[in-house]
């Protein structure tokens, strides 16, 4: 469905997301990991076409959309989510959820209709006329997710969703992601949460200096030497290997 | 709309159509055609300013494109007074597509796009100035020939009814603008053009066309103004007071609203009517227009459009949620 192919941004001197490859196949739940400051949002951002890449390709549903406009990339059903949310401040939650509606369905009372689906499928109904100023950080998140659901995407690059949010607004969520997922909508997500990343993703890509520096299947990413060492610094492998040993011949 | 908003938008046209035959003094009709020719020019700003947040401090070129296009096809091409309304509409709109298109495409936002609406009104003054077709410095004096053919007619009211129905146009389009895909879009551009990208809006498409629509309606005011008194130069129709009047009317009434811009004309003209009947001091009315500018900013950031929202508030409350 998605193939990111060589693709480099660069920044001044800056070579913020480096000779990067990924895929993502059709229905499936993919994740992109790396510490911070890694490069993922700016990879997110050049992907949806935010961002004038210097080098490589996206492909999507088999076509080639390196450097199409943002809206042309969205209306054709890649569509993203902001790691700092940007509401529509002044607006209801039910017209800045209406705004992704409208671009399924131009006639008003459609569009509005679909919103307030969107709405209560995340949990939003009470919202819906309440002033997107006002939300509180999960209500942000959550609208984020809606607005972009809104408008019948086909792949959701959703940038941190749950960044912010405490335990059981987590698990909300991934309930939400999964339903959405289920509905036949495939899913790229940038998380930090590693709970909701182990338990949500089928395969996971990993991003350091810019770098996909790993890949695979959550557990195999997670005991990867070079992922560890990205993490907590060179040595940390050998580190944990050496103390599961040491643990193994005390017991 | 719900029954109430009909009975709102009903009343309101009832108490126009009937005012002039009520006050029917040449002063009260005046005053009633000036209150509607702001609220016109007025509604052309609060469209591209108030409902997709693209602030202009030249409004007026449109206006002037208008007032120009209208007179100079009349007096030099003899052209029947009528058409400067379709033809003047079309000038607005090809102002406001050739400002949209240059500034938007080189991405100029906020500020910037204000200053080089500015300049564009500037310019367009000194073309004005400069070129013969214009007829310069001097102007252009449409000659008097009363006669509705001629748009001139022999009677104020009918000049009366004639910006009541352009105006009562302009608060159908802002009205379906707060009802259409093509409003939401643009609400959503003022209030976010990322997140707007991001869902698939046409960010650049959608804000060309409305400086186009705004354009167009700005125009028509220009041609209007032209007939009503059928005198026209370069400083009166591109100069900067008309700019800040036509913003000032959307600001003071409440900007983004479908009804502020009529609410803030009434009360200028009156403001400006009242200053000259009492005195004879040269702009003294435009001292008490930045004394209730400042006031209504203290005191009303979102126009004066909240009194009646607070009173709105205190009556029953509508039955169906989908009111608004």
């Amino acid at each position: 469905m998605l193939k990111v192919t060589g693709l480099s941004k660069v920044f001044g001197g800056l070579k913020a997301v480096d000779d990067a490859s990924l895929s993502v196949s059709e229905g499936s739940i993919v994740a992109l990991i790396g510490p911070n400051g890694a490069g993922k949002t700016t990879l997110f951002s050049c992907i949806a076409g935010f961002q004038k890449i210097n080098a490589g390709k996206v492909e999507f549903q088999g076509e080639d959309i390196t450097g199409l406009p943002v809206h042309t990339i969205a209306r054709r059903g890649m569509v993203r989510t902001f790691q700092v949310t940007q509401p529509f401040a002044r607006l209801t939650v039910h017209e800045n959820i209406a705004v992704g509606a409208y671009q399924q369905f131009p006639r008003r009372d459609e569009a509005w209709e679909h919103a307030r689906r969107i709405g209560k499928q995340l949990g939003m109904e009470a919202l819906l006329d309440q002033s997107a100023a006002g939300l509180t950080v999960a209500g942000r998140k959550r609208l984020e997710l809606a607005r972009t659901l809104a408008t019948g995407p086909r792949l959701l690059l959703l940038d941190e969703v749950m960044a912010g949010l405490n335990p059981s607004e987590i698990i909300e969520i991934v309930e939400m992601v999964r339903a959405i997922r289920a509905s036949g909508v495939t899913v790229l997500l940038i998380e930090h949460v590693m709970q909701a990343v182990m338990s949500l993703s089928e395969y996971i890509y990993v991003l350091s200096y810019g770098k996909i520096i790993a890949e695979g299947q959550p557990r195999e990413v997670v005991s990867d030497k070079a992922v560890i060492e990205a993490y907590l610094g060179r040595g940390a492998a050998e580190q944990i290997a050496q103390s599961h040993e040491q643990e193994g011949a005390h017991a | 709309m719900s029954a109430r908003s009909w009975l709102l938008h009903g009343g309101l046209l009832l108490i126009a159509l009937v005012f002039p035959l009520v006050f029917s003094s040449n002063f009260a009709i005046n005053f009633g055609v000036m209150a509607l020719f702001y609220a016109f020019i007025g509604q052309s700003w609060n469209i591209a300013g108030g409902f997709a947040g693209q602030l202009s401090f030249g409004h007026v070129v449109f206006f002037g494109a208008g007032a120009y296009a209208s007179t100079i096809l009349q007096m030099r091409f003899g052209f029947n007074p009528w058409l400067g309304l379709p033809a003047s509409a079309l000038a607005g709109a090809v102002v406001g597509f050739v400002i949209a298109f240059l500034s938007f495409r080189a991405g100029l936002k906020g500020s910037y796009f204000a200053l080089i609406t500015l300049a564009f009104a500037e310019v367009l003054r000194i073309i004005a100035n400069s070129v013969e077709i214009t007829g310069g410095g001097l102007g252009m004096l449409i000659p008097a020939k009363p006669s509705a053919a001629n748009f001139q007619f022999p009677e104020r009211i009918g000049f009366y009814y004639l910006i009541l129905a352009l105006t009562a146009g302009s608060i159908v389009i802002a009205l379906w603008l707060k009802r259409s895909r093509f409003g939401a879009q643009l609400a959503a551009i003022r209030e976010n053009e990322d997140a707007a990208r991001a869902l698939g809006v046409n960010v650049f498409r959608e804000k060309v066309k409305v400086l186009m629509l705004s354009g167009a309606i700005g125009g028509i005011g220009g041609c209007f103004f032209a007939q009503y008194f059928l005198y026209i130069d370069p400083l009166v129709v591109f100069g900067i007071d008309k700019s800040v009047e036509m913003l000032l009317v959307s600001m003071i009434g409440g900007a983004g609203t479908v009804y502020g811009p009529l609410i803030g004309a009434v009360l200028l003209a009156a403001v400006g009517d009242f200053t000259r009947v009492l005195t004879d001091v040269q702009g003294l009315s435009l001292v008490l227009y930045g004394a209730l500018l400042l006031v209504i900013i203290a005191f009303l950031p979102n126009g004066l459009i909240d009194l009646f929202k607070h009173f709105g508030k205190r009556g029953p409350k509508p039955l169906s949620k989908e009111s608004e």
